[in-house]
């Protein structure tokens, strides 16, 4: 118990001092989930709405399949990424294997099914009136499909900021794709993992404070996004 | 204006509409009144383009405007709908008012003088920058109608657009209707209030079980009913 009392209070200290490591591993974290996320939901959020909009033969099939990847183990991802990343894989030649840009590559993919089921789910949440109510107006068809995303923008928000939560708190993939290398892709899951390991308690305190800091932020502005900021 | 010719509307395999036809002059008001269920909003829709007619054909200045999509959007343009339980968009007041202008890509003062002006109109002068989801329902449907309105459409459809507002609110909505009546706006709006259809309309129709069973006057609807159906209806909803 004293163990962890001191750890925490160790840990505070690093953060109030601003610990070049804890600066260092969080800025990176935050580099390479805010990439990733960008990326996917300028991915992901257009074919949410393609399928939303659309209907084609299987697509109740499709949406499961997005739904039932929202639960994808990191590790699997971590597994297909690192075959197609190593050397003698299809994408060997391009060298991203334990770099920043191949953590990137891997949690994009690990993240795109839940922006898009979620995109999806914002877009089935308005409602057909909306849709009734621009058409009426003279929408054109493409007018009413901009009326239905924009009401829906608070829950396709909370499906971006929730794509980014699992990037930012996801292992699997940072410790197979980047390899937890120091000062260049040490992000704070791997880096929590490997100070407990070696145990360096503080720091990993410290780290995983900040990790909970950052999820609690982040469930807040999804609160907010949803309305629900007192809730 | 607008025809329907012998329109069909079928939903999960009963007959909403059987072969309904009307037809709507420049500067006419018609009143679509009838029992509940008797098909008077799935008439308004057909007319508004929003849905198609399972038979028969919908006319908009002579052209049939049931098919071919870009002749329905031609025509959507030149009309607008006010629903029974109106949705407003999540933004303010003005913003949803001034809906139509912007999609039809009028300029920002522009847009914000006519905004204005339709809300004065409406007696919500003053709520511009309010969100529009702190609204009542009353407000929310004046809103609509402002919105509605502010795009100076030829035909306006209205489905028991004064049915949640206050009698006074619902006289100066009447008055509104009245006066864009007289300047040469077409008006379809369907009613359960006998005595508005008798006092603001040029002509009134009566649909029972999705068929048109009676068109006319309203002295000829309220005071020569041509059938029991009719007369039952009318008698029975009216102080009369």
């Amino acid at each position: 118990m004293d163990e962890i009392a001191a750890g925490l209070v160790r840990a505070a200290e690093m953060i109030l001092a601003l610990d070049p490591t804890v600066v260092e591993i969080t800025t990176k974290s935050l580099a390479i989930a805010l990439t990733s996320t960008a990326i996917a939901a300028i991915l992901t959020v257009p074919i949410g709405g393609l399928i939303h909009f659309h209907n084609f033969r299987g697509k109740r099939v499709v949406v499961n399949l997005i739904q039932t990847l929202y639960s994808l183990p990191t590790v699997t991802v971590g597994l297909v990424v690192f075959l197609l990343l190593s050397r003698s894989g299809p994408l060997g030649s391009f060298g991203l294997l334990f770099t920043p840009w191949g953590m990137v590559i891997g949690q994009t993919i690990l993240i795109m099914p839940i922006i898009t089921g979620l995109t999806i789910a914002a877009l089935s949440g308005v409602g057909p009136a909306v849709r009734d109510t621009a058409v009426s107006l003279g929408a054109s068809k493409f007018q009413a499909i901009f009326t239905i995303m924009a009401e829906a923008r608070a829950a396709m928000l909370a499906a971006v900021l929730l794509g980014f939560g699992r990037a930012l708190s996801e292992v699997g993939v940072a410790m197979m794709i980047g390899g937890n290398i120091r000062g260049y892709t040490r992000v704070l899951t791997t880096a929590i993992a490997l100070e407990t390991s070696r145990g360096d308690v503080e720091l990993s305190m410290a780290l995983g404070i900040i990790l909970i800091s950052i999820s609690l932020i982040v469930n807040l502005l999804v609160n907010r996004a949803q309305g629900n900021w007192w809730s | 204006m607008i025809e329907a010719r012998g329109v069909w509307a079928r939903r999960g395999g009963t007959d909403i509409l059987k072969g309904v036809s009307l037809e709507v002059d420049e500067g006419e008001i018609l009143a679509v009144i009838g029992p509940t269920g008797s098909g008077k909003t799935t008439l308004l829709r057909l007319l508004n383009l929003l849905d198609h007619p399972d038979g028969g054909k919908v006319l908009f200045d002579g052209t049939d405007v049931s098919k071919d999509e870009r002749s329905r959007f031609s025509a959507r343009r030149r009309m607008a709908m006010v629903f029974q339980k109106p949705t407003i968009f999540n933004l303010t007041v003005e913003k949803n008012v001034s809906y139509g202008l912007r999609i039809r890509g009028v300029s920002g003062q522009a847009r914000r003088d006519r905004s204005r002006a339709a809300l004065r109109d409406v007696g919500l002068s003053g709520y511009e920058n309010r969100r529009a989801f702190s609204l009542s329902g009353g407000e929310a449907q004046r809103v609509a109608l402002a919105r509605a309105l502010v795009t100076e459409p030829e035909l306006l459809l209205l489905d028991e657009a004064t049915a949640n507002l206050d009698p006074r609110t619902a006289e100066t909505i009447e008055d509104l209707i009245r006066r864009a009546g007289g300047d040469g706006l077409s008006v379809v709006m369907a009613t359960h209030d006998l005595d508005q259809a008798r006092r603001l309309s040029d002509s009134v129709a009566v649909l029972v079980g999705g068929e048109m069973v009676q068109m006319g006057s309203p002295d000829d609807i309220f005071e020569r009913p041509e059938s029991d159906v009719v007369a039952r209806f009318v008698r029975a909803r009216s102080g009369w």
